[in-house]
């Protein structure tokens, strides 16, 4: 296939061929003569080209390599398009985004001065953005191009003899619009100069320091006591084996120290409103009941609260009291008084913190706070949870004594952990002298349970397996496995030294039963190399369960009006090219929150979330699009039945309705609504609508005729 | 020569946000549907006129989908909400009209439902074959257009000529 692109003007005039007429100042007002009785071009106040006379629209089709070739007869789209009224050029090319096709665009509108673009190609999420600036560079109003999707909605998904046919209509649908498009100009919007983070794991503290390092302010909204996050709770780290607590907790008190970043902890986001660079967050701030400024960490109010409840942080292997701090390095470093496990405050009916507590830091009138802030972009790094082991119904449900999970074990390994890092199990305490880890479980599993990797647990069993190995060295240690996943920086020497140096005993298979039996714990497989069945008479079982959003994590994306995909992490806007932003704009994910991560990845994020937020931090102003609602006050009757259907308020009732274009997003439910069709979208009329519908049925077989 | 058989033609509004994102995806992973609709972006299933429905019928469609975000999904928080309203209402008006209601669809895509779009294309083609083509001669519709946009527009027009003559 020629590379050429194949061009049919109508109507080649001897000007319009003439190199020299060809107008290469954009600004300029195009001056050659036109027909006697129209106004004549003109140029608008920002310079765009516009004219008087009959519409000049230029189609360019795409070929897409052969992503849309195959499909579609890309050279008879062409031709169907060239003899359409109103088209004035048509051409189409190998790739149209590429700079050669683009420079067909942009010569095109020169050449041809074209009053409006089509481009027929992929989804116009991909490209309507270069083309539009192609145009600007043109000289041409970028709002006066348009994207015909013959990609995803046609070439893609169909493969029959009217394939070509349904890319006609859309292609000729949009020449439609575009000859109702007007020129139109960005509203220019200012924009709050602060980001708010939420999550202060890893990923989120990452983010914070970066943004607030950058030179701006940070609200570090944290659900729990601390910030720190399931990384506060880790052992030793793989695969350099860096103890975690060491690695984060200077994160953690630079994040805390950090003149330009405001920690709210216990907090969690209760509403947000408002759109890019103007997002307005309320937060709720519990009562800890603690003053941070004044608790001096002594700890006597644990010994005189009558309360024990399990500990969040040693995953329930140990227990808090209802006054607690959840880790020794936790950040504020103050006590937090649980209200819901406390005997009751409000009436007081224990109060024996508040009796020992020598500095009074305790305040029983603590109230709940409410927290107000415009920020202008919103980092999402709320991590994940567990699944829990009580779903595993092969592995006893998580009533099996000594059947735990891998957060368990990382506990267990913690030098702060309820068996200050010495490996017992549960159940007794004693040393398990056979330990069995169960890899994917929870897993790879559509059928029963989840259908993705959790990509990470390949990685942790082998760490968990190797320092159980360090702490019981006549223990014997068994790993299952469907595969091993080692795709990381020296991820695979990590595992084959596990492998290899520490004698592990890696069995490829799935555990089929995992059941108690007298003190022991009975673990049936099959070792699918050797197809031998393995019954191990265990001490202890670790299960590596699936990596899943935090709990909440649907509620705070529904507040945000963004999106979750199948198994609830956060969505991102494109899978390969746009991996940190979510479709909204200003909104930024980080973190296990978007997908199963480890550390690395998790910090990596933080910091790409962070350096997508400063950009808007740090531009001047924000653009808004125009495309948006106006009323014609012509028609308006001023019945105000529009003013209720605006979700942001953006309509002011009166004489006439007035539309404030700061606060219009487009969605257009106004328009739809108005009787009197005195509320219109701009570039998006009831009548360009109209004629796009009566093209894309046009009972006219699309023919092709030749000029 | 045999009658070709009979071919739907459907008209799909689909929002930006999750219908039209969810048929990008059905396209991305290239699940195949029938090719019958034509599909037209808007920004959110709320800026749906039902007038463009009936426009549609009166132009030769045989059916039309409007693909939205999931109740409580909508980017703009509640445009759904209120399609859902509207096409209600404008069901019933079908019913009286005497065009099936079903011809009109409304579904709730969201942008990782690609195999949901295409599933609802060729349900709503197998059933639009069902019920056979509308017949636009016996449609009322078509003996009263009521006022058109092209209407209001050279109204507008003559109201701005008038106020230039009395300036
Ligand atoms: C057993 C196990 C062992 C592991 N070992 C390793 C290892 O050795 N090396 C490695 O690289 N990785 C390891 N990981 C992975 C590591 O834990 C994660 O990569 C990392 O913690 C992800 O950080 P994050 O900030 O994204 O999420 P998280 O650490 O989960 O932090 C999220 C934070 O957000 C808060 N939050 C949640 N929802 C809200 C809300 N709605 N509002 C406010 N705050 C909220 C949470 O309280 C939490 O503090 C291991 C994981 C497991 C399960
Ligand atoms: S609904 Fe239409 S006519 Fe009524 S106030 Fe709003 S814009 Fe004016
Ligand atoms: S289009 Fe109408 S309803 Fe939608 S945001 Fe703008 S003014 Fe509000
Ligand atoms: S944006 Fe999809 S229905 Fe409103």
């Amino acid at each position: 296939m020629s590379r050429e692109p194949l061009t049919v003007d109508r109507n080649p005039s001897a000007v319009d061929r003439d190199p020299s007429s060809v107008n290469r100042n954009p600004s300029a007002v195009d001056r050659r003569p036109s027909s006697a009785t129209d106004h004549g071009p003109r140029t608008t106040d920002h310079g765009f080209r516009t004219t008087g006379r009959g519409p000049r629209i230029g189609v360019f089709v795409c070929h897409c390599g052969k992503n849309i070739a195959t499909t579609v007869d890309v050279e008879r789209v062409v031709e169907a398009l060239a003899s359409y009224p109103g088209v004035a050029y048509a051409a189409r090319h190998e790739y149209m985004c590429s700079d050669p096709g683009q420079d067909i665009v942009k010569k095109a509108i020169k050449e041809h001065r074209l009053t409006g673009v089509v481009v027929s190609a992929c989804s116009p999420s991909m490209h309507e953005t270069t083309f539009r600036n192609a145009a600007e560079d043109a000289g041409l109003n970028p709002y006066l191009v348009e994207i015909a999707n013959i990609r995803e909605w046609c070439s893609w998904v169909h493969n029959d003899p009217v394939t070509t046919d349904k890319a006609i209509r859309i292609t000729r649908a949009m020449v439609e619009k575009v000859k109702g498009n007007h020129p139109l100009v960005p509203v220019e919007v200012d924009h709050a100069v602060k980001c708010l983070v939420v999550g202060g794991g890893i990923s989120g503290i990452q983010a914070a320091l970066d943004i607030a390092n950058a030179g701006y302010e940070v609200l570090l909204v944290e659900r729990s006591p601390s910030i720190g996050g399931r990384m506060a709770q880790l052992s030793e780290t793989f695969p350099t084996l860096d103890c975690s607590q060491c690695i984060l907790t200077p994160k953690m008190v630079e994040a805390s120290r950090h003149p330009r970043i405001r920690l709210l902890t216990y907090s969690e986001v209760s509403e947000v409103t408002g759109y890019l660079g103007n997002y307005h967050v309320k937060i709720r701030k519990k009562p800890t009941y603690v003053d941070p400024d004044k608790c001096n960490l002594c700890g006597d109010c644990v010994a005189a609260c009558p309360i024990r409840v399990p500990s969040e942080f040693d995953q329930g292997l140990s227990e808090r009291a209802a006054i607690y701090i959840p880790f020794p390095q936790a950040v504020p470093s103050s006590y937090t008084l649980d209200e819901v496990n406390c005997l009751g405050l409000n009436p007081l009916r224990c109060s024996e913190c508040s009796k020992v507590c020598t500095v009074g830091a305790i305040n029983y009138d603590m109230r709940e706070e409410l927290i107000e802030e415009d920020v202008g972009a919103i980092v999402l790094a709320t991590g994940y949870d567990l699944y829990g082991k009580e779903m595993m119904g092969e592995y006893g449900h998580g009533t099996v004594p000594d059947v735990i999970e891998g957060l368990e074990f990382e506990r267990i390994l913690s030098a702060g952990g309820p068996t200050k890092g010495e490996v017992r199990r549960p159940s007794d305490g004693k040393v398990p002298k056979e330990v069995v880890f169960i890899q994917c479980s929870g897993s790879r599993d559509p059928e029963l349970h989840k259908s993705y990797c959790s990509k990470i647990c390949c990685m942790y069993t082998a760490k968990h397996a190797l320092l159980y190995r360090h702490n019981v060295h006549d223990g014997t240690a068994y790993v299952f496995y469907i595969d091993i996943r080692a795709g990381g920086k020296e991820y695979e020497e990590f595992v084959v030294r596990a492998m290899e140096d520490e004698r592990i005993l890696y069995l490829r298979g799935k555990v089929a039963k995992v059941f108690r039996d007298g003190d022991k714990v009975m673990v049936w497989g099959v070792d699918t190399l050797t197809g031998k069945r393995i019954e191990v008479a265990a001490d202890l079982v670790v299960l590596a369960q699936a990596m899943v959003p935090s709990a909440g994590t649907e509620e705070l994306a529904r507040k945000l009006h963004i999106a979750c995909g199948g198994e609830g992490f956060l969505k991102e806007a494109h899978p390969k090219l746009r991996p940190l932003e979510a479709l909204t704009a200003g909104i930024f994910l980080a973190g296990a929150a978007h997908g199963p991560k480890d550390i690395p990845e998790a910090v990596a994020q933080g910091s790409g979330a962070a350096a997508k937020a400063i950009a808007i931090l740090a531009a001047p102003t924000l653009t808004h699009s125009p495309e948006m609602a106006e009323v014609d006050e012509d028609l308006c009757s001023g019945c105000a039945v529009c003013v209720p259907q605006c979700p942001y308020s953006a309509i002011t009732p009166g004489d006439v309705a007035h539309v404030n274009e700061l606060l219009c997003e487009g969605c257009g439910t106004c328009v739809a609504a108005c009787p009197s069709g005195a509320m219109r979208m701009k570039n998006q009329t009831d009548a360009q609508v109209k004629r796009m519908i009566q093209v894309a049925l046009d009972v006219e077989p699309v023919e092709v005729g030749r000029a | 020569m045999p009658e070709a058989p009979f071919e739907p033609r459907i008209v799909a509004f689909l929002c930006r946000w999750c219908a039209g994102a969810g048929a990008d995806l059905a396209g991305t992973s290239r699940i195949a549907y029938p090719s019958n609709a034509i599909p037209i972006r808007v920004n959110c299933s709320g800026r749906v006129e039902p007038e463009w429905v009936m426009e549609a019928f009166r132009s030769g469609a045989d059916g039309v989908l409007i693909g939205g975000c999931h109740p409580g999904d909508c980017h703009y928080v509640s445009g759904n909400y209120k399609t859902r309203r509207r096409i209600y209402l404008l069901k019933k008006l079908l019913g009286e009209l005497g065009i099936a209601p079903e011809r009109v669809r409304l579904e709730w895509v969201s942008a990782t439902e690609g195999a949901k779009f295409a599933r609802v294309m060729k349900e709503f083609v197998v059933q639009l074959k069902e019920l056979g083509p509308l017949s636009v001669g016996r449609d009322p519709l078509s003996v009263n257009r009521g006022p058109s946009s092209e209407h209001r527009e050279s109204v507008v027009a003559e109201r701005q000529r008038e106020t230039r003559v009395g300036t």
